[in-house]
């Protein structure tokens, strides 16, 4: 499942400390964890903490002491740590998180949507949203090598359910393999007696101006470096992550945005819709932070028109989706009309027929009417 | 002369504490006791400030300033980290004041706590949030005047008890210290440092600026609230075995502690003889726990 393909990355990459609390639907990430520390299949120390801030908290610890760290997470515990996501990049510590997308309550849910993860976007963690277990695992390796490099965090994002407790087959990497793509975690100065300093302290007006720079700086370092990451990965394994995963978008009138499970199951509906004539495409985005504005602005702009699909909601805005690619384009595609679709909220099903509603949408409207198009809410 | 702590300072002057204050003799002990093979996580706390500003710092050990509520866990974390990264010797400290002690971290320290991580936390109280201006924290003192605690409504209930909680835990070690007895303080953090598990020293640290006391009455009070056992020196052994460390051959009444304090002057000749009462019941369940065990 997903989820232990969230434990299996963690696990090759050497990960040592993890600290991690439960949450449905993570559970299954930390239980495996748990079981490969007992048995010392995985050489690292598992705090037990009693709550998410905790989780966050001691990994930053561990990782200022140059120790590899990873947490998983969702939700209400991924919100409960939003002020350590900003601990985490401001103190450029490069923890590696699972998050397992799930809606956030009230009412209860525990099912998928993407407020979690979208509601940290301005934290400074570079994100991955991954479609299928054999990325998530694949992610994971690559994105401690990322982390480690330009020292930002990462989240590896999956849906609740539809990924999370997925079963499928994926092919799990050598160890010796992985360890010559991702070598120790080495950073220059640790929280050492031997080196004393002091981490985090008062920063006057006089410098955190630049810390802030330099962190933005190294964000746009990012997506670069997941190319080049990614390229190195698949010279040894075969597989190739990306940015984003094109999917019939070179012809296509209509290309639909998407991210996450859905996009494969956009995949399926482009397929289909194919068959009938229909020139759609999918452009599924894989990091939404750095947002890939070139890439994505290179590729709407071959479209007729685009449907960007949001499984999220910025609340008095719009799908954060849609936000996103419509910055990336302004004033340079030539007014191509971009819909904005909100669907699938709190694990509500995304199937082929979604897509075909969606199409059919924008197929018959010249421009967008409105700001959200609502595909499958009970009015 | 034979000196009775070690000569070694490891902390500079230079530092950005007020005069008289409490806090700052703590970690100058604490660190003469602990030696350079030392971690210190602080979250927000008068000690965030004193160290001194990027790229300064008043220590010569390490500091991680960590967020307000995760002393202890940030601690357990780096802990983790150098063991992990070879790293065994190292004392790893959280040091933290009452407000994230008492209010805000206790979440955390209880994890720490129960799961017996190996760490030394000191919480440093000087009864208030002293750092934003003096404002009520759980270890204010019944009676006590805060910025939000007026004289009209002066601080209604009793200080949190902090080491029934700790013992609670059934940790190996819970001492407290008052930085009038550096002698004391002393001894309790070498014992401290070679114990494995959670360890908890909560040492009294007077806070002229926020007690509205004389600066030069720092050490005075910090005797006196040991003479008068409103703050016994103790210590408590996995949470059952207590060691009284100083008992006053005459407990002292309180109203002379309180009468040199400005946060404590409006209260009533009623008012006094309450908090009187308040600690002589506290002192005998002390004796009780430690003439039981």
């Amino acid at each position: 499942m997903g989820n232990h393909a969230l434990s299996y990355g963690a696990m090759l990459g050497r990960s040592q400390v993890i600290a991690a609390y439960p949450i449905t639907p993570q559970t299954q990430v930390v239980e495996l964890l748990s079981e490969m520390c007992a048995d010392k299949t995985l050489d690292a120390t598992f705090i037990k903490v009693e709550s998410e801030h905790s989780a966050m908290a001691a990994c930053l610890g561990a990782s200022l002491t140059g120790a590899r760290t990873f947490t998983a997470t969702s939700s209400q515990g991924l919100t409960l740590m939003h002020e350590l996501l900003h601990w985490a990049s401001g103190g450029r510590l490069p923890v590696v998180m699972g998050n397992i997308n799930r809606a956030m309550a009230p009412g209860w849910s525990i099912w998928s949507d993407q407020n979690d993860s979208l509601s940290q976007r301005d934290t400074g963690w570079i994100q991955f949203y991954c479609a299928n277990n054999q990325e998530v695992l694949d992610t994971v390796i690559q994105a401690f090598k990322v982390s480690e490099k330009l020292l930002i965090p990462s989240m590896v994002i999956l849906d609740a359910f539809t990924l999370s407790h997925t079963y499928e087959v994926v092919d799990i990497p050598e160890q010796e393999k992985v360890d010559e793509f991702l070598p120790p975690f080495k950073p220059e100065i640790t929280l050492t007696p031997d080196d004393p300093h002091a981490f985090g302290g008062l920063t006057s007006p006089e410098h955190y101006f630049e810390l802030r720079y330099k962190l933005q700086k190294d964000m746009e370092k990012v997506e670069a470096l997941i190319e080049k990451t990614g390229r190195e990965y698949e010279k040894i394994f075969g597989r190739y992550l990306g940015i984003v995963e094109e999917h019939l978008c070179e012809d296509a009138d209509l290309i639909f945005i998407t991210s996450g499970t859905m996009g494969s199951t956009a995949k399926v509906a482009v397929d289909e819709l194919r068959k009938e004539g229909i020139k759609v495409g999918n452009l599924r985005i894989k990091v939404f932070r750095p947002f890939p504005f070139e890439i994505v602005r290179n590729i709407v702009k071959r479209a007729k028109k685009v449907a960007v699909v949001d499984r999220n909601i910025s609340y008095g805005h719009h799908g954060m989706f849609f936000q996103e690619v419509k910055s990336a384009v302004f004033g340079q595609t030539n007014g191509i009309p971009i819909f904005g679709f909100i669907t699938g909220l709190g694990g509500r099903d995304i199937t082929p027929s979604t897509f075909r509603e969606i199409a059919q949408y924008a197929q018959e409207k010249e421009k967008p009417e409105e700001n959200i198009v609502w595909i499958g809410v009970k009015k | 002369m034979r000196l009775s702590l070690p000569e070694e300072e490891l902390m500079n002057s230079g530092h950005m504490a007020c005069q008289g204050c409490g806090a700052t003799l703590a970690m100058r002990y604490v660190l003469k006791a602990l030696g350079k093979k030392v971690v210190l996580c602080i979250p927000a706390c008068c000690w965030s400030v004193i160290d001194g500003p990027f790229p300064y710092s008043s220590l010569d050990v390490p500091i991680y300033h960590c967020a307000f509520e995760t002393a202890a866990v940030s601690a357990s974390g780096v802990k983790a980290g150098l063991e992990m990264v070879g790293d065994t010797e190292t004392t790893v400290v959280a040091w933290a004041g009452d407000g994230g002690t008492f209010d805000i971290g206790i979440q955390a320290l209880s994890g720490v706590a129960e799961r017996n991580d190996d760490i030394i936390y000191v919480c440093y109280d000087n009864e208030a949030y002293m750092n934003t201006g003096t404002q009520r924290s759980s270890a204010t003192p019944y009676g006590a005047w805060t910025t939000t605690t007026p004289v009209k409504h002066f601080k209604n209930r009793p200080k949190k008890d902090m080491e029934a909680i700790m013992a609670a835990h059934r940790i190996p070690y819970i001492a407290t210290a008052s930085v009038g007895y550096p002698e004391d303080l002393f001894k309790k953090v070498k014992k401290a440092k070679d114990i494995k598990g959670t360890r908890f020293i909560h040492i009294y640290a007077p806070c002229p600026s926020g007690w509205k006391s004389r600066p030069e009455d720092t050490i005075k009070l910090s005797r006196m609230v040991v003479q008068n056992a409103n703050f016994p020196l103790f210590e408590i052994e996995w949470g059952e075995k207590y060691i009284l460390n100083i008992k006053p051959k005459e407990k002292k009444p309180i109203d002379d502690y309180l009468r040199i304090q400005g946060r404590f002057r409006h209260l009533t000749k009623e008012e006094v003889a309450f908090i009187q009462e308040e600690v002589d019941k506290k002192w005998e369940r002390l004796l009780a726990n430690v003439n039981g065990s």
